[in-house]
């Protein structure tokens, strides 16, 4: 399960640091077009060329400089250091030196090589590549954000690089070997929604002598034989964090006992299905000091032999540390009950995977008073949810996925459930709800009774489906989020909505960052209103809904402050979006084909646009097209 | 699994329907087999109005995919509703996957007064299935011998196989097994042990 450190969306951050300061030049926040290459920007008379005359000597006070960079070192948040970096040429030299911390929130921003060249000391990076929709199945495979170009320049220029953060990268085992041998010194690996490597690249990293985190989330993991938890050092490792529920292929064991047996600093550990709860317990009493754990497939059933004898899970009673629990893939309720002693400490608890119903819920949710982050199939029905806002007073994040998750699946959770959270649980930050059906007034409701809402994702499942009290648009509902809620940053609309929800978002969504449409809207107007109205807009990605080129020609003034713009199935055409692309030179506009067609009468299916540094990517495959 | 054909009578005889009702809170249709639905996607701006009122509540759907569909399950939008494709398969394959379905058979005892049912892929082999047999009958079958198959016991399990034979359980190889045998029965008493000591 994602926490702040890992979860690498800057939406769902409480504060504005992600692990660490430091982002590319692209994050200022200017209406206006700069080159970032050379100048420093502001503050300087002039600034041509790199050439800079303000001054006799060549270097201001060396001494100054000096303190400037020591001073700089404690400041990490990304876009103090961008304001820094604004200041003038000496602030932005001392602050490219003092940066260690780089953040790229799209890799074809920026190529590698201005990267490197800028800042020059950077020992952690965190990349991400594909756009969000490509996790579902939207962006057609080999579309890129190879990881290859960036291993290989920092290979040469970071050689004390320690830390590296992916999400929707494609990742090789090549990439991951190149790695392992390039960096004496590397520590940490996320890798969050990325693919094209197997087992054999872990094995790779895995022998790095000073790696104290290695974390797969979500992760498509080619299956191969090799025994990577084998490939650990010995006789000690430095794992601090242990992560790999996504892999499918089964781990040893045994390895893995000794190696748990070997890591004394370890503290999360989260396993896959493939380990048992006998398992489990084994390693569990080697590992009291756990903070967070992840519980594989919480089942005997892989041994059938096993079946009549009662597991002995003694083990979680002794985890006095135990904050964050998941896994539960395969689980049997029968033994929810070993969970019941550390319960009362949990401040995380995933039990997205778990099929249970409202009293296997409520027999653990009874004790969890200190609840902080909660994921739950809606298995668990409107009955769970209310034992949830019954108890869990310190709820910030909420997230119900469909077990069923068809159009018109079976509906279990309803409006009844998020007004019982919203009535119960009025700390929260963030939810993601998935539902058959919704109401206006339950939604206005939560608006009310959670002012403090960051992040509001409502998915009903059913396209164009309207308030099915009243057989409304939810447009009311909506419009009361970003009315009430004003620390709102992200949103996620869905049901039957007109562009009068979308007039509401663009005259209250001040602080909306991100923002997601689907099967929305009527005309033009609805995505014009967005766009000038949002002003802190960065991502934008929707779906068909009736937006054209009109509408698209209304943000030009916002591209550059975007990090990108997605829209398919959409009714764009060629001709709108070459307009955008020779108005706007630093954009790469994209357009993306499922297959060798034609032209389907000029109109195209999927837009992604992004400002980029360094000009169109050489990388496109064939069915991108960039204008 | 609701029907969702749209063709365009269905959708006339709707709309001169007399009803008490406002339009827009007919709330009966999701029962209606053929369900009426506007026809059109919300992407058309001109029946905007058309698809408020006519949309409810249950499932309303604007089909953006076949036209004539007939009644059967409607086909899914890629990457909608929007969950990643690996929480999507941790749960469907539970309840469609045809590999893993298990293969159910009855089991007779002679004297017994009804049959049970077993699953034949619940059991890795001969000795786990006999076991369980053992247990579910509370009978005692005994070791299996080529020569004398269960001598010296008062039971024997048998099975019926695809061409209508009874068989001595354990002869073949234990996939053939599973996959030939169409129901089991244990013989009793003297039909047991005649089988044994038959050879």
């Amino acid at each position: 399960m994602r926490e702040n450190r890992t979860e690498m969306s800057e939406d769902d951050e409480r504060a504005t640091d992600l692990g660490g300061g430091g982002a590319v030049v692209v994050e200022a926040s200017s209406n206006k077009t700069r080159s970032f290459g050379g100048n420093g920007g502001g503050g300087l008379g002039v600034g041509i060329g790199g050439v800079v005359d303000y001054c006799p000597s060549p270097y201001p006070d060396q001494v100054l400089e000096n303190v400037l960079e020591n001073v700089l070192l404690f400041l990490t948040s990304r876009r103090d250091r961008n304001s820094v970096s604004l200041v003038c040429k000496s602030w932005y030299r001392a602050e490219a030196l003092t940066r260690t911390d780089l953040f790229i929130g799209n890799c074809y921003a920026v190529s590698p090589r201005r990267a490197i060249e800028r800042f020059q000391r950077v020992r952690s990076l965190v990349l991400k590549g594909k756009p969000r929709f490509a996790d579902f199945s939207l962006v057609p495979p080999n579309w890129g954000a190879h990881f290859f170009p960036w291993v290989s320049a920092m290979a040469a220029a970071y050689p004390w690089l320690e830390k590296v953060h992916l999400k929707r990268m494609s990742v090789t085992d090549d990439n991951l070997t190149l790695l392992a041998h390039s960096f004496p010194g590397f520590k940490e690996l996320v890798l969050v929604c990325c693919d094209g490597f197997s087992t054999a690249g872990l094995a790779a990293v895995a022998k790095c002598r000073q790696l104290r985190v290695l974390d797969l989330i979500d992760d498509e993991v080619i299956e191969d034989d090799v025994d990577w938890i084998s490939c650990f050092p010995e006789p000690v490792t430095c794992l601090e964090s242990l992560i790999f529920d996504c892999v499918e292929s089964p781990v040893n064991f045994e390895a893995l006992e000794r190696l748990v047996a070997r890591s004394p600093s370890l503290r999360r550990l989260k396993l896959n299905r493939h380990v048992n709860l006998v398992q489990l317990q084994r390693l569990m009493v080697r590992v009291p000091q756990l903070t967070h754990l992840g519980t594989g497939s919480f089942s005997t059933l892989d041994n059938p032999a096993q079946v009549d004898q009662e597991p002995d899970l003694s083990a979680f009673a002794t985890c006095k540390s135990l904050v964050c629990l998941s896994g539960f893939r395969d689980i049997v309720p029968d033994y929810l009950s070993a969970i019941y002693p550390v319960c009362s400490r949990l401040t995380s608890l995933n039990f997205s995977y778990a099929n249970i119903n409202a009293e296997q819920l409520k027999s653990v949710i009874r004790y969890c008073h200190n609840l902080q982050t909660l994921w739950v199939l809606d298995s668990v029905c409107d009955e769970g949810l209310q034992a949830v806002a019954a108890t869990c007073k310190e709820l910030r994040e909420l997230r119900v996925f469909p077990i069923d998750a068809r159009e018109d699946g079976e509906a279990a959770v309803s409006e009844v459930g998020l007004l019982a959270i919203s009535e119960g649980c009025s700390k929260l930050r963030s939810i993601l709800y998935f539902c058959q059906q919704m109401t206006n007034a339950a939604v206005v409701a939560m608006s009310r009774n959670c002012p403090e809402l960051m992040v509001f994702r409502l998915c009903i499942m059913g396209r164009h489906r309207p308030d099915h009290l009243t057989g409304e648009p939810m447009d009311e509902g909506f419009g009361a989020i970003v009315m009430n809620c004003k620390k709102l940053t992200r949103l996620a609309v869905s049901g039957l909505l007109s562009d009068k929800a979308f007039s509401y978002i663009g005259e209250y969504g001040k602080l909306i960052r991100t923002l997601s449409v689907a099967f929305a809207g009527d005309s033009d107007m609805g995505l014009t209103y967005v766009l000038k109205g949002c002003p802190k807009l960065q991502k934008l990605e929707i779906r068909d809904s009736p937006f054209g080129n009109s509408a698209l020609l209304s943000g030009l003034h916002h591209y550059y402050n975007m990090r990108f713009l997605w829209m398919s199935t959409c009714k764009l055409t060629l001709e709108g979006c070459k307009e955008v692309a020779q108005r706007m030179p630093h954009l790469v506009v994209e357009v993306i084909g499922d297959r060798d067609e034609c032209d389907t009468g000029d109109a195209i299916d999927k837009l992604y646009m992004y400002r980029s540094l360094d000009g169109p990517r050489a990388d496109a495959p064939p069915f991108v097209m960039i204008l | 699994m609701e029907s969702k054909v749209t063709c365009e009578n269905d959708l006339n005889f709707k709309a001169t329907e007399l009803r008490l009702g406002l339009p827009g809170t007919d709330d009966s249709e999701k029962h209606t087999p053929p369900s009426v639905r506007s026809n059109k996607r919300a992407l058309s701006h001109e029946t905007t109005e058309d698809s408020r009122s006519k949309s409810n509540s249950g499932t309303s759907d604007f089909g953006d995919d076949e036209k004539e569909a007939p009644p059967a399950a409607k086909a899914q939008v890629v990457g909608w509703p929007p969950i990643r494709s690996y929480r999507k398969n941790c749960f469907q394959p539970k309840k469609t996957e045809p590999e893993s379905a298990g293969i159910y058979v009855k089991v007779s005892m002679d004297g017994a007064p009804y049959l049970r049912k077993i699953d034949l892929k619940g059991y890795k082999g001969y000795p786990q299935l006999l076991k369980a047999l053992e247990i579910m009958f509370k009978l005692t079958i005994g070791q299996y011998s080529e020569r004398e198959g269960y001598n010296g016991s008062d039971y024997a399990p048998t099975y019926e196989d695809k061409d209508g034979d009874w068989m001595l359980v354990g002869d073949v190889p234990w996939e053939m097994f599973i996959s030939s045998c169409k129901r089991l029965r244990i013989m009793k008493g003297s039909e047991a042990r005649g089988l044994g000591s038959y050879v």
